[in-house]
């Protein structure tokens, strides 16, 4: 044993490692990433890893393992779920031998996601169980049950940790031990092939398991019933820990209901915390799952129980919950009154969005591709990654974000609504290959007239730098063969396709005009690595031809030019020598200087 | 002092090194036998955007985010945000702040205003300790403008509040920082303590 301060989505890392997991597969979305990585940088040597090209290739490639015997997780996102969505649905019914752990972060709030979808529905959608921890240290116990479970119901499990969870740090006991588990290889049998009449008897049999599952989940450590008094509090997820620091400061006389497994629900643990109560509240981030299976189970029963929650607006909707606002709704609940203290009014402060990096490569292929179209009518789609940030003003070159290569397609459908508009859709390198590739193809096929720049920065660089195909290098730190994008593109069949360094910008401007003009599907692939990947050897500073007419900042909207004492100034800390301004500045007063 | 309950919020701007100096307080906690947790914000803005770190000691029935109006101690590492997250410091509570300002983006192109002055009032009319040091410049000095969330973590030491000794933060810091930059480290860290050490509070 040894106590660690451990990361919420490191502790499932560890967790898993100490369960014996065999395969771990993933595709990185904040904020789940760490947890693939983790393992990866801990593997005690018998274990594989990879990034999959998306979530769906992840999930079937864990199936595919855990048919034969071998515990694997799949690691993603709550959207990058949607992707896998397919496998997910049909596994349900096949199962698996194996212990299988579907970890799914979800993101309240959002800090960093397209929707606040709950995880929790796809749990009950599929019939599957769920495990929602509300600290790390859970997260760490529970990720070694789940393979436990999975392998008894013979059925993938979810663990579905929320961003409190994923990205905050606790003191952790680790075991440094492990479980050995010695897949026996894969064993024919007709159960792994669904056929309709398979599918049927599955059905009824993943039906009658929720039964089974709710009784095993009525005797786990997760699911606690304390507290008493006719009022009660159902909480489920990072919500618990603001429920016990809230209920501890209003020294509240309440029964509580700590569920951990909030589908299926624990119905001898659910009748236990209900019985005796009149009114309940329920505290659970994003969706009220928890909130309708009590709802259900008061009706099913004739219990003359109240549940409030999302469903009768006594809590919101939507975002992140805090403790002041789980404090606030508690006090209610409970007929208490507090004190609001007297606040002093903060002054204007500045906004401070996220922002492309000061040296990003991908501000100068918008601002390349913003000069190159300059006078045109012009829609640029967007897609999901660093590059999302090019929405921001000044460059202000997104007007489309949906999903994870939707960028292409969207573009296309514009296309088709108004043929007099030049469409351009930027992918990056590592979404070209999770899902930008068939949007592509669709162009060439429907031959759709729309201009794909593949903005190439070696990298997965919004979720902190993961390889992808294009790298050549893979998780289990071995070099493989690159993809290489250019002739992908060709391959799908794209008669116009250049490529160049965005950095060597007037060259840039003149690929995208030759691109745009092209009839027909065409491709700009722009190459220059994310500044992460280098230290700077050079700086830009400004001299005394600056006439302070601000255009540097105004075009370009780099962060490390700003105004210091009525001065244009380029912070040499910040700077990554990307030279960008140089072209932007009429007086050339931007020069270039040793690091 | 030792089991005594103690919130820290740490606030600053992506790339200055919050994170790591959050990591580095909660690692000497659990050196000296504390339970302790953090928070913070990470993915989306890499650099440049706001980040918070909460580092919560002899925590274990809490969450990770320090509620409103309890923090014993904040640490800004850039005056706005140190403004922006005053909210959740107590009423008793101490401010390390580092006086560098970092305009961002939008303050440059003018669509939002970036009033130094008012905002250093605001901070001095809503807390009772107050410590100003430019530990840009003393990291300068100690040999990399990086070092400056370990300026600030000595001179959030000299302060005589968190619920360790000097010798075990430093300690959790030499440990935890790669090799070739300890004695960069070792020099910030005692730099800024002692700034604190010879100068009065407010």
């Amino acid at each position: 044993m040894s106590k660690k301060l451990l990361m919420g989505n490191e502790a499932i890392a560890f967790g898993a490692i100490r369960a014996g997991v065999n395969v771990v597969t993933g595709y990185p979305g904040t904020p789940s990433t760490e947890v693939l990585e983790t393992i990866a940088h801990n593997n005690p040597g018998d274990l594989y890893v990879e990034w999959s090209v998306n979530e769906k290739s992840a999930m079937e490639i864990a199936a595919g393992a855990a048919y034969s015997g071998a515990r694997t997780m799949v690691t993603m996102k709550q959207v990058g779920l949607n992707v896998a969505a397919d496998p997910l649905m049909t596994l349900a019914y096949i199962g698996v031998k194996g212990g299988m752990v579907i970890l799914v972060a979800d993101d309240p709030g959002p800090f960093s996601s397209q929707t606040e979808q709950d995880t929790r529905h796809f749990a009950k959608f599929s019939n599957l169980p769920v495990l929602d921890p509300s600290t790390p240290e859970e997260a760490y116990e529970m990720v070694q049950y789940a393979f436990e479970l999975s392998e008894l119901v013979k059925l993938p499990v979810f663990l579905r940790p929320t961003t409190r969870v994923c990205h905050a740090c606790a003191t952790i006991d680790v075991d440094d031990g492990r479980i050995s588990n010695k897949p026996e290889g894969f064993v024919k049998d007709l159960n792994w092939v669904i056929f309709p009449n398979l599918s049927y008897r599955k059905h009824i049999h993943i039906e009658k398991l929720q039964d089974e599952l709710s009784d095993i989940f009525s005797k786990l450590k997760f699911n606690q019933v304390y507290g008493k008094g006719r009022l009660g509090v159902a909480v489920s997820g990072v919500a618990y820990t603001y429920v016990t620091e809230a209920v501890e400061k209003l020294k509240a006389d309440i029964k509580v209901f700590k569920a951990g497994t909030p589908y299926p629900l624990p119905k001898d643990k659910a009748e236990e915390f209900l019985s005796g109560l009149d009114e309940v509240l329920v505290f659970e981030e994003l969706d009220p799952v928890l909130e309708e299976e009590l709802t259900l189970y008061c009706a099913a029963n004739k219990k003359n129980v109240n549940i409030l929650g999302k469903k009768t607006h006594h809590l919101p909707c939507a975002g992140e919950y805090t403790f002041e606002l789980v404090y606030s709704a508690l006090a209610k609940f409970i007929g208490v009154e507090i004190a609001e203290g007297e606040k002093a009014e903060i002054p204007a402060l500045p906004t401070r969005a996220p922002v492309l990096c000061a040296g990003c490569p991908h501000r100068a292929s918008f601002y390349a591709t913003k000069v190159a179209l300059k006078g045109q009518k012009a829609v640029f789609s967007g897609d999901i990654g660093c590059y999302t940030l090019g929405n921001a003003k000044p460059l202000d070159m997104v007007d489309t974000c949906l999903c994870m290569g939707a960028g292409i397609t969207v573009a296309q459908g514009i296309h088709r609504t108004q043929p007099d508009t030049k469409n351009v859709a930027f992918v990056g390198d590592s979404t070209f290959f999770h899902t930008g590739i068939p949007g592509i193809i669709n162009a060439v096929y429907n031959n759709t007239d729309i201009t794909v720049i593949i903005l190439d920065n070696s990298t997965t660089a919004m979720t902190g730098h993961q390889p992808h195909p294009g790298i050549g290098k893979t998780m289990m730190n071995s070099i493989s063969n690159k993809i290489d994008i250019y002739s992908v593109v060709k391959a799908c069949g794209v008669g116009h396709i250049t490529k160049g360094n965005p950095l060597d910008f007037k060259n840039a401007v003149e690929l995208i005009k030759q691109a745009v003009e092209f009839n027909g599907p065409s491709v700009v692939i722009f190459e220059a690595p994310c500044i992460a990947l280098f230290k700077p050897t050079e700086l830009y500073e400004v001299n005394e031809n600056c006439k302070n007419c601000k255009r540097c900042i105004n075009t370009i909207g780099c962060p490390a030019i700003s105004i210091m004492d009525g001065e244009v100034k380029i912070e040499p800390s910040l700077c990554y020598g990307c030279g960008l301004c140089t072209n932007v500045c009429p007086f050339n007063a931007i020069r270039r200087c040793e690091k | 002092m030792i089991n005594s309950k103690y919130d820290i919020l740490i606030a600053g701007v992506g790339g200055q090194g919050t994170v790591l100096a959050s990591r580095l307080i909660a690692a000497a906690a659990i050196k000296q036998g504390s339970f302790a947790r953090t928070s913070e914000t990470i993915g989306m803005s890499q650099r440049g955007g706001c980040v918070v770190s909460h580092v919560r000691i002899n925590s274990e029935k809490s969450g990770s985010i320090i509620p409103f109006n309890t923090a014993d101690m904040l640490i800004g590492f850039e005056l706005a945000e140190v403004a922006r997250n005053m909210q959740r410091l107590s009423k008793e509570g101490c401010c390390i702040i580092n006086t560098q300002v970092i305009k961002p983006v939008s303050a440059s192109l003018g669509a939002s205003q970036y009033d130094i002055e008012g905002i250093t009032k605001y901070i001095e009319d809503n807390s009772k300790e107050i410590y100003f040091i430019d530990g840009y410049d003393i990291a300068k000095e100690a040999g990399s403008v990086k070092a400056v969330n370990v300026v600030l973590l000595g001179a959030a030491t000299a302060v005589g509040k968190m619920p360790f000794s000097k010798e075990v933060m430093l300690e959790a810091i030499v440990e935890n920082v790669p090799q070739k930059f300890r004695e960069l480290n070792e020099k910030a860290f005692v730099m800024g303590y002692d700034f604190i050490s010879t100068t009065q509070s407010k």
